[in-house]
């Protein structure tokens, strides 16, 4: 049906899309490489020398190195919050016979989908006014943006963990139960192990978008609990011509999704349409 | 014993509908609650009034509002239309066989972890007058003066660029996934029968593809309508409000302002039309097709 011929049409479609998709990111990294002096000359497309001194900088920032902490406290304290509790809500959901499970399913993905601004001033007025004990607010601090985040990720440990945990066969837990295991003991020991590469999977998408997410961390924290990306916007306001620093920053944020990127990149497009497309 | 299994079936569940409960739906319900009163904290009077459905009113008349509206249902239009053209394209070019299939995947696949804000700072970096590459070479080529600083045209239209540059990828990808899984004969009977590609696509590809892609279509919609960080990064919502989306627009306009009450409408609202759309979206396209079964 097809021709045997190599479709050059494709691979030149195909070379100039990848081109497409490198350049803009490449050219982060040689404006990152650029003293300022040089910015301001006419651009140039090959980079002529490297020049650390921005990421020196960012990295000499106490600011900037108390927000890449922040990023990496919350991020992964509220990826490892997501993936144990959406396991168990899982694990509950395809073993139990709960009433009205599939409406809970569907439910939690709408948490996902509603757009989150909508969510800043509700949870900004919650935060500072009604989730409070005596002076203690969960505004600006990192427990309260590991759990605010929950309502993003949660949805999407319990969906992207469905297919494993129903791969699993029920026969399984209910062989350990008539041995006379405790339920703990079957999620622990049975099911968990079974669990582990979706587990995995899981643990490191919701990791990654934590650490991407901008809109709530830049309304609800003022100082303490600011994030790596909302010191990338607080950066291009307030000194608007460090262009070489933004674009550090930025590489520093991009890192990590790199190495992301370079473990799951077979189960992005699986993640990302909440498995109604096999990527 | 049945009994005491559900009873723990709940218990492994009651963390998450609690830490759901608290940070989205107990949210969603009192911001529908505040949106009927007057509030705000540092004008005369800083106690909430009820004032029935004022605030509601006062958003038919917000131009501010409605010019936001405006602006974001023409780049959702304009960003997933092009984002499924562009990205069927893509998946039919590479249903041959080519040297280095494997790579061009990968190398697609990255935008698609990439933090939306970085996203926009990398547009930035690429479309600002002074640093970036693209009014350089425009200027230089065509003689094109490209500055999404004071044209509104060319903001939005960079908005639309960058969105189909981080998401077409998304298409492609599911696309593919869709292509790769169906069966050969259908197509070799109707080139025996001699239909021509047209009719092929119209009767054969997109049949099959079709949940696929009404579920890619789906996400992306829902998904371009809530873009936020990668416009504010990119034109911060200008020049004027010309890429101030809906959600640029409760961030920078509605948020700082402490005018409660008519903010949470304005929250209200916005998550009523995301849910109108797609609810349209699914009568539209998945109701029919799961009744026709």
């Amino acid at each position: 049906m097809r021709s045997r011929k190599t479709p050059w049409l494709s691979v030149a479609l195909w070379s100039l899309l990848s081109f497409v998709t490198l350049f803009p990111i490449y050219w982060m990294f040689v404006i990152s490489m650029k003293a300022p002096v040089e910015l301001f000359s006419t651009p140039d497309i090959l980079l002529r020398s490297l020049d650390w001194s921005n990421y020196v900088e960012v990295l000499e920032s106490p600011t900037l190195r108390g927000y890449m902490v922040n990023s990496l406290v919350i991020s992964s304290g509220n990826a490892v919050l997501v993936t144990a509790l959406g396991f168990l809500a899982c694990y509950a959901l395809t073993r139990y016979d709960l009433p009205g499970k599939e409406s809970i399913f569907f439910w939690t993905i709408t948490n996902r989908m509603a757009p989150p601004a909508v969510f800043l001033l509700p949870l900004f007025l919650l935060l500072t006014q009604v989730y409070r004990i005596g002076d203690f607010s969960l505004l600006d601090t990192r427990i309260g943006m590991i759990l605010v985040y929950c309502t993003f990720n949660l949805p999407f440990a319990i969906w992207t963990l469905r297919p494993t945990l129903d791969a699993i066969p029920k026969e399984l837990d209910e062989a350990a139960l008539v041995d006379g295991a405790s339920a703990w003991r079957v999620i622990w020991d049975v099911i968990l192990p079974l669990a582990r590469p979706g587990l995995a999977v899981t643990l490191i998408l919701t990791w990654v978008f934590a650490w991407n997410e901008y809109l709530l961390a830049a309304t609800l924290t003022n100082f303490t609990a600011r994030t790596l990306t909302t010191g990338l916007s607080e950066y291009v306001t307030t000194t608007g011509t460090a262009w070489g620093i933004m674009a550090a920053i930025s590489v520093f944020t991009l890192i990590p999704a790199l190495i992301v990127f370079s473990l799951v990149q077979r189960h992005i497009v699986t993640g990302l349409t909440f498995g109604a497309v096999k990527g | 014993m049945r009994l005491k299994r559900t009873g723990f079936g709940w218990l492994l569940l009651s963390p998450t509908l609690l830490l759901l409960g608290l940070f989205g739906v107990f949210p969603f319900l009192y911001v529908v609650w505040v949106s009927f009163h007057e509030w705000n904290p540092f004008a005369a009077n800083p106690e909430k009034v009820f004032n029935w459905a004022n605030n509601y009113r006062a958003l038919v008349f917000d131009r501010g509002f409605l010019a936001s509206l405006g602006v974001t249902l023409a780049f959702v239009f304009f960003a997933v239309s092009s984002q499924v053209i562009l990205g069927y394209l893509l998946a039919q070019a590479f249903m041959r066989d080519f040297p280095g299939k494997a790579f061009f995947r990968t190398i697609h696949t990255l935008p698609l972890i990439m933090a939306p804000i970085i996203v926009g700072s990398v547009w930035k970096l690429m479309t600002t007058p002074s640093i970036g590459i693209i009014p350089y070479l425009l200027r230089n080529t065509v003689g094109f003066d490209l500055n999404i600083g004071t044209s509104a045209l060319a903001a939005f239209v960079i908005t639309v660029i960058m969105d189909v540059w981080h998401w077409t990828p998304l298409v492609t990808l599911s696309l593919i996934a869709a292509l790769v899984s169906l069966p050969p004969d259908p197509f070799e009977q109707a080139q025996i029968d001699g239909a021509d590609r047209w009719q092929i696509f119209r009767h054969i590809t997109l049949p099959m593809i079709a949940p696929a892609l009404i579920a890619t279509v789906f996400i992306r919609l829902m998904d371009a309508m809530r873009t936020v960080d990668e416009v504010l990064m990119l034109t911060g919502g200008g020049p004027g409000s010309a890429t101030r989306f809906l959600g640029v627009h409760i961030f920078k306009e509605v948020f700082p302002r402490t005018n409660y009450g008519y903010g949470s409408a304005v929250s209200v609202i916005v998550l009523y039309l995301t849910i109108v759309v797609c609810w349209l979206l699914y009568v539209g396209l998945i109701a029919p097709r799961t009744t026709r079964r």
